[in-house]
């Protein structure tokens, strides 16, 4: 279909074409599509998991796959959405795309590291990959020695390996990007004027950088003690299974900010567009980002509260998990402050913000439920904490990440998404996901364990709402994917900003030529400055 | 713009992203720093789990430990800090812009280096035949049989600790072959040295690794031995 008869104008999509110019492109614009593409593909399978598990749990009994298969396909979930899905999604695809933007940069610091770590991923996630269709892996998503060293039959190997590697993306990822924000600032942009989702990028990044090292030498001893039968974690050779639990946690704790810091990032973008105010408490947003970075570190025991762990530890990590509600508690209540006498507009963005702030609150308060030493008894290995853990990565990360996908899409294509279409899937998404994992909260109190397929027929009302749920739930992820594609040949032409937002990154046309800009921008005033975009047409809203 | 597109055509060197050749070598700096920050954490992952089972296991972490030679590693950890040396030489060679000089003293520090492994080769060989090596045929004379797999553990954990650095001492082999081959193409100059600034970076770090395994693996609690 020809549209026009002048010339496109040139940009990062149309100034090469052919398989090659995407797979050894350094462009970070193309690199973040690559990861797009990718961390949808391991959603897709980490959702199919999940689909077999929802329609396993309908009957009390075991009657749709047997106790193995049921553990390999909760492990599996895990292993997709969290290595492969989670920890790249925000950060790898809109991180990369938009941080350099954002700061004014041509391109990350390392535009060919940027590349390999896309690679990693991919080699990463093609063991894993491997092991799934190989036979799976049963051990959880957690590999707790000494099962996964000495008596799991399943890929453990596989699958640690994929881990391993794509490991080594995210950490050169956060290199990256510490690199970008602390090198290649564009003129007048100060720390202080660095728009929020820099901010908690960067506070992501110095996870990244510090964590995950640690979990790559902990499978690095996992894979020593099965495969040579050397005794670290497995206490009949003489190792300690609680140690391989610290090592795991020191990581993987964090790492649920790495999941969740980067979508804190694209909500405070989205509140202050869409109620043109500058955040309110812009320094403390910014500092509570570094403090989650920091904390996170410091929280990982509350993992082993019923793991012999000493009641004195035990206590210091219930205070200190506790502490990590300030810097979060500080957000929400700063994004509520700027939505006060804002001028709102209900684009689909925002409201996937709105539904980030209030299903992110039930996480995080149900979080300091599970922090405390008396309750997390009651409620260890429940369904409580799935519904917990769910609220915080399916209710925030990926509810900023679809918000945060809306709100750039005219930017990446240079299309318009459908709004009426897509208002109604973030409905869809928001009843359906409370309708999956409300009903999870009730059934953890009541004592349904985690990672049982069969259980009592009481529990069964209460599973049956949540795979109804979970139905829903499937429909309002699988439109977005449709109309996205539709948005790309039949979506409205979009302006370079359409949202008449003050980032860099809205400077430039819609799509980016392929170095950003066409002149180095120079910044002369804070991010959320409205005053600067007064008078500019706006789209929607 | 302009003045960039003129500091571009200006040095070869300086790559699309960057601005000025100082921008471009503070990040890679940086960026090498941030990487020796992730191996410090990847280290330490190690030293923790030996830090444990020391603690758990004084007593037969000391008897293990004192089978290790200790003149052997005190020699090679000299050699060690003499490529340190050898390779500091070889960054103030690139700072002067010495061409000849750098690629003398990083020949040099690779003949260090390999002196180092080979010498690391041949102290694996002997644990292969005293029967250290962890796994079935494993045994440490004069321990009861309970005790054993604490033995053994120590010599996982001296085959992980010194496996990996020595790893990373093969991977510094690799950087420092790269690095004579571009500077006899002629690559580096008193402007442009940063790979041999960085690579030298590299190569002290995994030198100061073997100052932390040294004592931690050769010399604690030898005075128990007896």
């Amino acid at each position: 279909m020809i549209t026009a008869a002048v010339p496109e104008r040139e940009n990062y999509l149309n100034y090469k074409y052919g398989i090659k110019s995407w797979l050894l492109t350094k462009d970070h614009k193309r690199i973040g599509l690559l990861y797009l593409f990718t961390v949808t593909l391991f959603f897709c399978l980490g959702g199919a998991f999940a689909t077999m598990i929802r329609i396993e749990l309908l009957t009390p009994q075991g009657n749709f796959v047997s106790s193995e298969t049921y553990n390999k396909l909760f492990t599996m979930h895990g292993v997709a959405m969290i290595f492969f899905f989670l920890i790249p999604a925000i950060p790898a695809t809109l991180g990369n795309f938009f941080l350099p933007m954002m700061i004014g940069a041509r391109d990350l610091a390392f535009p060919r590291i940027n590349l390999l770590s896309w690679y990693l991923l991919v080699i990463g996630g093609l063991f894993s990959l491997f092991a799934m269709l190989a036979g799976g892996v049963d051990t959880g998503w957690t590999f707790y020695t000494p099962y996964s060293t000495t008596y799991s039959n399943s890929w453990v190997i596989a699958t640690a390996l994929g881990i391993f590697i794509s490991g080594f993306s995210s950490i050169l990822t956060g290199l990256n990007f510490i690199v970008t924000v602390h090198r290649m600032r564009a003129p007048g942009m100060t720390w202080m004027r660095m728009p929020l989702f820099v901010w908690s990028h960067y506070a992501t990044a110095l996870i990244q950088v510090l964590g995950t090292p640690v979990i790559a030498v902990t499978i690095i001893l996992l894979f020593c003690e099965r495969v040579f039968h050397i005794g670290i974690f497995d206490p009949t050779l003489g190792g300690d299974p609680v140690l391989f639990q610290h090592m795991f946690w020191f990581y993987s704790h964090p790492a649920v900010y790495i999941m969740v810091l980067p979508a804190m990032g694209i909500v405070s973008e989205l509140v202050s567009v869409f109620s043109r105010k500058p955040i309110f408490g812009y320094q403390f947003v910014a500092y509570a980002s570094m403090a989650i970075a920091v904390l996170g570190f410091l929280v990982w025991g509350h993992h082993l509260f019923v793991a012999t762990e000493s009641v004195y530890s035990a206590l210091v990590f219930s205070f200190l998990s506790y502490f990590v509600a300030i810097p979060s508690a500080i957000k929400v209540f700063n994004w509520t402050a700027t939505l006060y006498k804002g001028s709102i507009s209900f684009a689909t963005p925002m409201l996937y913000a709105f539904g980030f702030i209030g299903l992110f609150t039930i996480g995080g308060l149900t979080g300091l439920f599970v922090a405390a030493l008396g309750f997390d008894v009651h409620v260890t290995d429940t369904y409580f904490v799935v519904a917990h853990f769910h609220y915080i990565m399916v209710g925030g990360t990926i509810m900023a990440y679809l918000g945060g996908l809306h709100y750039w899409w005219p930017k990446i294509t240079g299309r318009m998404y459908p709004e009426g279409w897509a208002k109604l899937s973030a409905l869809i998404i928001f009843l359906g996901f409370n309708l999956t994992f409300f009903p999870q909260f009730i059934l953890g109190y009541l004592g349904m364990p985690r990672r049982y397929h069969v259980y009592p027929d009481e529990f069964q009302v209460l599973h049956v709402l949540s795979t109804a749920g979970a139905s829903v739930l499937a429909v309002g992820y699988l439109m977005p994917m449709v109309y996205f594609i539709w948005s790309l040949r039949y979506g409205k032409v979009a302006s370079a900003n359409p949202w008449g937002a003050t980032g860099l990154e809205w400077q430039t046309p819609s799509p980016p030529p392929v170095h950003n800009f066409d002149v180095t921008p120079i910044v002369t005033h804070e991010a959320y400055d409205y005053s600067t975009v007064i008078g500019q047409e706006v789209e929607v809203g | 713009m302009a003045n960039d597109a003129h500091a571009h055509a200006q040095s070869p060197a300086l790559r699309v992203q960057f601005d000025t050749e100082t921008q471009q070598k503070d990040a890679s700096t940086l960026g090498m720093w941030l990487f020796l920050v992730t191996e410090v954490m990847f280290f330490g992952g190690m030293f923790l789990v030996y830090t444990v089972y020391r603690h758990a296991y004084p007593g037969i972490f000391a008897i293990a430990s004192s089978s290790l030679n200790v003149y052997i590693g005190a020699a090679n950890t000299i050699v060690l800090l003499c490529s340190s040396f050898t390779m500091v030489l070889a960054v103030r060679a690139a700072q002067l812009g010495q061409r000849q000089a750098i690629i003398l003293f990083l020949i040099l520090t690779l003949v260090l280096g390999g002196v180092f492994l080979g010498v690391k080769a041949y102290e694996w060989n002997e644990k292969f035949q005293e029967h250290h090596i962890p796994g079935s045929s494993f045994h440490f004379e004069g321990m009861q049989p309970d005790e054993q797999a604490h033995a053994q553990l120590f010599f996982s954990l001296y085959f992980a600790m010194t496996g990996l650095h020595a790893l990373h001492m093969v991977i510094g082999v690799g950087v420092l072959l790269f690095l004579i081959r571009q500077a006899q193409k002629g690559k580096y100059s008193a402007e442009y040295m940063t790979p041999v600034d960085i690579g030298g970076l590299y190569w002290h770090f995994v030198d100061i690794i073997w100052i932390f395994l040294y004592p931690l693996l050769y010399l604690i609690d030898r005075h128990l031995k007896g």
